[in-house]
This record gives structure tokens, sequence and C-alpha cells, in this order.
């Protein structure tokens, strides 16, 4: 393969520095799991439709199996491998768990990093709001009412959150 | 009670235990939750295996053709393509791999001939995903053309295309065998139902209904696509790593084709992202094997969202439905003729003709009915198992008829399915007795949940509302078997063995739960080995919603078998009678106060932290064969699924589109394990069969798909479902249920699309035969009454 096809980028991946050798014509996904073993997010329907590829790269949420990795060369990226704090779960992590607003798990990282994205812009949104900022997110298993469940938990004090959890034992 | 149980069982089932140590019945939240949002969760989709090449397949581009030439020269000349595989290379390894699991009817790579669009006819492997998929791009076939047929009712005309010279029956099912070596048609296999006298039933009616309803196809649309991995190991066999819900199923078929004992083959999975039915049976792991085999190096192949629309999809299917009724609303006589659209190859769509076939009739007590089904090829990529098995294409036609009928009497939908409920203890169409479902309850919920009883404000202006409600029933398929294993560790922990595959319904909770509670530990202590045929025991597959109810009693066996194993020992060391021992809490303990924890169980028995028991279950419920004249069976079931849903709609007259405001689900689940799961699974199901309802639709031109993807193929996102959307339990135990559970994953499909479909005849007067309800279809139906029609294309 030609040189120019071929290039060496080094970027922030969850707090630390990184390098990885990369053709020019792969996707930011590709390269975040042949070389950083990182599988949160993933290729689903390959066409930035569906969510599931979801990263953000300097805190904007992106589609990783579209976005080439070239372009994250000096940029800040996070995974959803990235968000928990030495084994805690980050709040949004665990309000999904609280609100099971999750059955097959494959959307779950990519909806977990756009609420990310949309709490940092807007750490009380209302449901209409949360239904439109997540509605470029698929999940096929029609978890759709608890991740809203889980968008509010998050978005509120714990205590609040404790009572989605008891809610649940019918 | 225990009576029956002998009479009914093939093995004598325990009635469920009267004390309970409330592991079932408790919402847990599922086990790997946390493996789920930390990105962590082991999906065959992230495995890569050193070495290891990656295959693309080349496809048919036509629907029906007769293979002339493949012209893979330029594909092998570029740099990393290490080789093409084509149908006649399979042919060396394999003299005859044709594969599937009623017909042996689908070539590994197409061979001589070609029956959909999309059929796999070569396959290049290479080093990477992208050279593979630039050489494969790159492969030339010359094709012979035939005529093609894609209608399900033309195929079945004399003088169709023919699509298979000769019908291959697998002889897996053996009520399949005499169809071996037909030739000359398209139908794959025709299914009766016969019971009363039609005729006369006809004759005594006060009015006659006939309708044909439709459905197109649509597709499962897993965002984990279907992917395999195969490598040859250093025990002279194979291990293939699959996406699969039906590891033991390929383990049998990827061997029989190659000639080897299964204990060669094995086949493991990990969990699922969704399943639906799309990743049964054998997908790519016969191609994966082959490839392996003969390029002697791992190969993975995984689908794009594209390929999967040519892999499989659901059924579409003509109903003709004709009832008599009398004046009262009693249905007399009901006859149902079904063709349904399998595609070019069989897959398992002859068991989806026969198990869904006996039941369209309806939950109804009609005494003169009589039910057809044909299973028919046509050349359209394969159709198969899709959440409900072709119950919800049966249901859309005889509960939207339902409405026409009642409407049609002047009497309110809801009570002219009361009249003509099946009850407990009435024979079912097929002839079996119904138990275990409680149809009143399910019609009294909907009726609460929907304030049927209450004015209805269906609006004046262009914007019209409308409610509506559906029924469904639904048979489990039977017989099948499950088998599990319990181990209890040297330190008293546990895990379970199973090769039920949890593909996001939960079962991996669900089986922990009800092992958690025959032995009395935590749940959340259980751990659930994955399917991993070198390790895990049989399962006929997780399908149509058999796993809590078929695995969930072997698991439930085979945890009492590992409880009376610890209790022996633990009366050994307390010096006491084992019948007298309790369990909870992972301690026994004696009627006088003594105790012993598991762990020291164990050390007593082992001498030190060391050891296994090994507890084991097996069940298999029982079933009769049905008549093969009259479809009559004493026991066509182990148990009925029963779903009611109710819907309210807006309809914007002026443009067609139908938004739905309100669903309510109502199951009938026996005792849910999990109730927080169970009605996810309702809710979740309705969410895919709204989807289907309103505006799923595979586009066929010519055989080619031309929406093959998600920006031409939507499927629900947050925006499509309505935020009053409700799960509702009705739990009666079931009698020979673990703990009185059965299946769920299905139910909430069933109902959906009639109850819509009548919803938005309320709300404008226009019936729509039709799915899905697209506002481009609605808008021609109510531009049709209004005498204004829209111009066609």
């Amino acid at each position: 393969m030609k040189e120019t096809w071929r290039r060496t980028i080094r970027f922030n991946l969850n707090g630390r520095t990184v390098q990885a050798d990369i053709g020019t014509h792969e996707t930011l996904i590709e390269v975040l799991q042949r070389d950083f073993h990182l599988f949160g997010a993933r290729e689903s329907c390959g066409q930035g439709l569906c969510g599931c590829c979801t990263v953000l790269v300097n805190r904007i949420a992106v589609s990783g199996c579209l976005y080439l990795a070239a372009f994250v060369d000096g940029a800040e990226v996070i995974t959803v491998e990235g968000l928990a704090d030495h084994g805690k779960l980050h709040p949004i992590q665990q309000a999904f768990v609280s609100c099971s607003a999750l059955q097959c798990g494959f959307c779950t990282p990519g909806f977990i990093l756009m609420v990310k994205e949309l709490l940092e812009r807007n750490p009380k949104p209302t449901v209409e709001e949360i239904r439109h900022y997540l509605s470029g997110n698929l999940c096929r298993c029609g978890t759709y009412s608890d991740i809203i469940a889980a968008v509010v938990a998050a978005a509120s004090p714990s205590d609040e959150r404790q009572g989605v959890v008891s809610n649940e034992k019918t | 009670m225990t009576a029956r149980y002998r009479n009914l069982a093939t093995r004598v089932i325990e009635p469920p235990d009267v004390q309970r140590k409330g592991e079932v019945g408790r919402s847990i939240l599922r086990l790997e939750s946390n493996a789920k949002v930390n990105g962590s969760a082991e999906y065959i989709h992230n495995l890569n295996i050193p070495g290891m090449l990656h295959g693309k397949i080349a496809r048919s581009s036509v629907p029906h053709g007769r293979i002339v030439r493949i012209d893979t020269v330029a594909a092998l000349g570029v740099e990393g393509v290490s080789a093409v595989v084509t149908g006649e290379d399979v042919r060396t390894l394999i003299p005859n791999p044709y594969y599937g699991p009623a017909f042996h009817d689908q070539p590994i790579l197409a061979l001589d001939k070609v029956r959909h669009v999309g059929e796999p006819v070569a396959v290049v492997l290479a080093v990477d995903p992208h050279i593979a998929e630039e050489a494969a791009e790159l492969i030339a076939v010359d094709y012979d053309l035939l005529e093609p047929v894609f209608d399900e009712v033309a195929a079945t005309k004399p003088g169709a295309p023919i699509i298979h010279n000769i019908l291959k029956p697998a002889g897996t099912f053996p009520d399949l065998k005499y169809l071996q070596g037909c030739s000359g048609t398209n139908v794959a296999l025709a299914t009766h139902v016969r019971r009363g006298n039609l005729e006369k039933g006809f004759a005594e009616s006060d009015a006659i209904f006939e309708d044909t309803f439709r459905n197109g196809k649509v597709i499962h649309a897993t965002l984990e696509p279907i992917v395999a991995l195969a490598e040859i190991n250093d025990q002279n066999g194979l291990t293939i790593h699959t996406s699969s819900q039906s590891p033991s199923f390929v383990r049998t078929e990827v061997s029989r084709l190659l000639g080897w004992p299964e204990n060669r083959v094995r086949v493991r999975t990990a969990y699922l992202g969704g399943g639906f039915g799309a990743k049964l049976y054998i997908k790519l792991e016969a191609l994966v094997a082959v490839c392996a085999l003969l390029a002697c190096k791992p190969v993975r192949i995984a689908l794009s969202m594209e390929e999967q629309f040519y892999t499989i999809t659901k059924h579409g299917a003509t109903v003709r439905i004709k009832t008599g009724v009398k004046k009262d609303g009693r249905m007399l006589a009901r006859e149902v003729e079904t063709w349904w659209n399998g595609g070019a190859y069989a897959d398992i769509g002859p068991r989806v003709t026969q198990k869904s076939g006996f039941t369209s009739a309806g939950p109804y007590d009609i005494e003169n009915v009589a039910l057809h089904n044909y299973a028919v090829y046509t050349n359209e990529p394969p159709a198969g198992a899709l959440r409900g098995f072709g119950i919800s294409q049966l249901v859309w036609a005889y509960e939207c008829q339902a409405d026409i009928i009642a409407r049609s009497l002047g009497i309110d939908p809801l009570e002219f399915r009361r009249r003509n409920a099946l009850r407990e203890g009435r024979p079912h169409a097929t002839g079996t007795i119904m138990s275990d479902v409680n149809i009143e309850e399910v019609l009294d919920r909907l009726s609460t949940q929907m304030n049927w009883d209450q004015y209805f404000d269906h609006g004046t202006a262009t914007i019209r509302r409308g409610r509506g409600i559906a029924i469904g029933i639904k048979a489990c398929v039977a017989p099948t078997t499950s088998v599990a294993m319990v181990n209890i560790y040297g330190d008293g922990s546990c895990s379970v063995y199973c090769s039920t595959v949890d593909m996001g319904q939960g079962s991996d909770t669900t089986m922990a739960q009800i092992a958690a509670e025959a032995l009395g530990i935590r749940a959340e202590t259980v751990r659930i080995i994955h399917p991993d045929t070198d390790v895990t025991p049989y399962d006929m597959a997780t399908l149509g919603s058999r796993s809590t109810y078929h695995m969930g009693n072997a698991v439930r066996l085979a945890a009492e078998d590992a409880r009376s194993q610890l209790l022996a020992i633990a009366a050994s060391a307390l010096r006491t009678d084992a019948d007298e021992l309790e369990c909870y809490d992972s301690t026994i303990t004696s009627p006088s106060g003594a105790r012993i924890t598991f762990r020291e169980a164990m050390a007593s028995r082992f001498s030190m932290q060391a050891g296994n028991i090994i507890g084991v279950g097996s069940f298999t419920p029982p079933y009769q064969k049905p008549d093969q004249v009259t479809g009559q069976s004493s026991q066509i079931t182990p148990f009925w699924m029963l779903g009611g849903v109710g819907a309210e709609v807006e309809v914007d007259t002026e443009t067609g589109r139908v938004r739905v405001t309100k669903l309510v689900s109502v199951g009938d689940v026996g005792s849910a394990v999990n109730p927080a799961i169970a009605k996810r699974q309702l809710i979740g199901a309705g969410t895919m069969q709204l989807g289907f309802t309103l505006f799923e639709e595979m586009i066929f031109d010519d055989g080619q798909v031309v929406n093959a993807s998600f920006a031409d193929y939507k499927i629900p996102g947050m925006l499509d479902i309505p935020m009053n959307f409700t799960g509702e339990l009705v739990e009666i135990p079931h009698t020979n249920g673990p703990f009185g559970a059965k299946g769920i994953g299905e139910t909430g499909m069933f109902c959906v699309s009639p109850a819509i479909g009548n919803a938005l005849f309320d709300a404008t007067g226009v019936r729509i035969m039709e799915m899905p309800l697209t506002p481009e279809r609605v808008l021609r139906a109510l531009r049709e009454t209004d005498s204004r029609p829209l111009r066609s294309e």
C-alpha cells in the first residue's frame, strides 16, 4: 500500500495520549477496535443512522463508523469505556442500569454517550427534549421508555434515582 | 391436580413448591447490566482470531437464473486476496452441500442456479475486509435468465415457474417425509385443520363475511448483524463462534454436512445484539466452516446491514378468511386459507406454516372450522421465523375481520370477542382442550385500561381520533427438549450450564432466578455459563418463547437434583433426615435449628474446598402429533400464549399519517419470573410490531430490495412510540410451567397491527386490508372513500 495512504496520528483516548498507525481510509471504529481493543462503539447500519457507533470527539458525538480515524489527530476521544472512574460507573451508566434501560445492549453505549453530550449542553432536559435529542439512536429491542427514564434519573439528584429503582420491585 | 400432571407429562413434575424463597417473582436487575453499560459485554461481533481471513460474499444480481460461468480471475489478482471459493469448491469438500431445518434445499454457495437476488454465489477470502469487499465486486457471473415468480398466490398456480425441481425434506420433521422427491410444485408444505361441518355451519349462518388480508415482507434488522467465525482446532475438529440463537442445531447440521460425529464440532455463542428469529438454524456457519477448512485458516464473515435484507425476512402472507355468524354475533363457521411467501429457500417456513396455521381461527370457540395453509417458494429472499412465527400475519386478518363483523352486526367489538371467546375446558380448532389461559381476564384488562365503556372523542376537524382492540393466540413449538446442568463448587457457589442464548430477552437473569428459587440461594449470586456445545448441554434453540418454560423446567429439575445431593450430604453432617432440611440463603437448616452452609456441606463431603455437585435436568413436554388429514390432536402445544392490545390513534386526514397516541399490551404470562422484564418484553415486542404496522416494508423491484438500508427502511425510533404505552401482565400460574411461568417473548407482537387498523377505521371509517399503514396508503384510501381518488403512480 502506498505510503501516502498511511499516517501516524496522536490523540487523547479516554484520558491518555496514544498513537496509532492508520490507513487514511480507516474509520475511527476500525482503529478503536483493532489497535485499542475497545468494542463499546460498534458498527451496525454502517451509515451513521443508528447511533451504535457513537463516540465523543472533542465532546461532540460523532458516528464512528463514518468518521475517519485521521480526523482525530490531536483531538480528545471518549468512548464508553472511558466513562467509569476506577470501576465506578458514571452516573449516566448507573442510571441505565437502575432503570433497566437496556435489553440486548448493542445500542446501549451509543445511547449513553449521546446522553452525555445532551446533559453537558442541557443538564435538565424535558422529556420532549430527550426524545428529540435521542431520535437518531435506534434500539430494536424497544427500550425507549426506559431510556427516557434513565436520562431523567441521570439528570436528577441521586435520591430521586433511588425512587426509580424501588419502583422496579413490583 | 397431581393426577392431571401424570396424565399429561412424560415425566412427572411435582406441583410448584408451597414454600417459595421469593427469588421467582422478584424484579431483579439484569445480571449483565454493568457489562452492557461499560462496553465489556461480549458479542461475537467483537471477536478477532489471530491470523484470520475476512470473507466477503459475492451475491446474485438476478432473481432466477442458471449459472453459466463464474469469473474469479480479477478478484484473485487483487493484492491481499488469498482465495475465492465457489459452490464447486464447496462440492470438493461436501458432495451434497444443502442445508436447512425443514428441507435440505439451500446450498452453502449457489450451485447450478440462483433463486433470489442476493443469493451467495462466491466468497472472497482476504487479509483485510476492505480488500475482500473490493475483490468481491470484481467477480463476474454470467446467468441464463429464468422466469421468476414473486407472489405467493401466483407461485401456486399451474404454469408458474418451478423454483426447486425436486423437494428435499430434511427428515428432521417426520410429517414432511411424504414430500420426499415431489416435483413440479412450489408448495413446500400444505397443512389442514378440519373440525365440525363447515358447509352446515355456513348454511346455518345469518351472515357470511369474506375478506382477504395481506402483509408485505419486513426484516428483523438486528443491530448486531449476523456474524460467524470458524477455526480448525487442535483436536481434529472445528470451532465455530457464531451470533446464533441455536448453537445445538448448528453443531448437528454442520457435522451432518461434513459427515463428522457431533463431538468434532464445537459451537459457541456470546450475548447476541438482538435475534428475533434472524439468527436461527444455519446462516453463515456452514459457509465459514467450509472456508476455514479449504483455506486452513480461521475465517470471519460478518454481514453488513444491507446484506441482512437478503439473508432472512419475515413471511409476506395472503390470508383469505370467510366467517359465518348468527345475528347475535356467535361465529358458527370459519374457513381460513393462507399462502405464506417463503422466498427461495424453506428455512423454517414450513414450521411457521403449520404451527401458526393451526391457530388461524383465532382464540374463538367456533364449531365448524377449516384452516388451510401453504408454504410457498418464490424468488424473493428466504423467509423464516420473526418473533411470533407467523402469528401476527394471521391476527392481522382475523382481528380486522372481527371488527368488520362486529360493526356490521352493531355489536360492540369487545363484546363480540367476549361472546366468541375460547374458554378453559373448551376444544380448540385442533381438538386440544384449552387450559391455563384466561381470555376473560385479558378482555377485562383491555376494557379497564382503555376505558372502553366511556365516551371517546373522535374529533371533528382534519385530525380524527379512534380506538381499537385485538386479541390473539399462539401455541408453543413442540415437541422440543432442553437439558441443563447446575454445578455447585467447593465454596458453595453455583453456576448454571444451559444453551439458552441471551439475546436481550433476559434469559440469563430468568434462569438464575429459577435456579436460585429451587436451590435456596440469591439469584444475583448465580452465574450462567454461556452456550458452548463443548460445555453446555443440548437445547433445541432459543425461539418461539419456549426458553422460560422448557429450559426453565430443565434448570429447575437440575437445581432440584443438585439440591437433593447437597441435602444428603448435609443430613449426614447434621445427623438428621434429608427430608426435614430446608435451604435458604445458601444455608441448610433443620427443624431443630441446626445449620450448615453450602460451603461447609461441601467441605464436609470433600474434606476441603473441593469437589462438585452436578445436578442434571432434562425436559421434553408431552405432544400429540396432529392427524395429517384433520389436523386434530389431543395435545398440540405445551402451553398457549394469549395477548391483547388496545390502541388509540390520531389520523391526519390531509396527509394520511397515523399517530399512535396510546398502546396497552396485555399478556397472559403465567406467573412472571421477573415481572419487570416480562413487561418490557411486551413493550419491546409491541414497539417492533408498531414499525411493521405503520411503516416498515421491504420494497422489491424484480426481486431486488430497493430500500435495503436504514436510510430507506426506517425502524421505530424515540419519536415513533406513544408516550402512553403500558404492559399489563395477567398472571395465572401455568400448571406445568417452572414455578407457574410460561413464555412471553412474542406475545406483545400478536395484536398491535389489527388494534391500530381497527382504531384507524374507528377514526375515519376507512378499512385497510394490507400492511403497513403508510401515509400514502391511508391517504389513498381516505380519498377513495371521499370519491376524490389520488392518481396512481
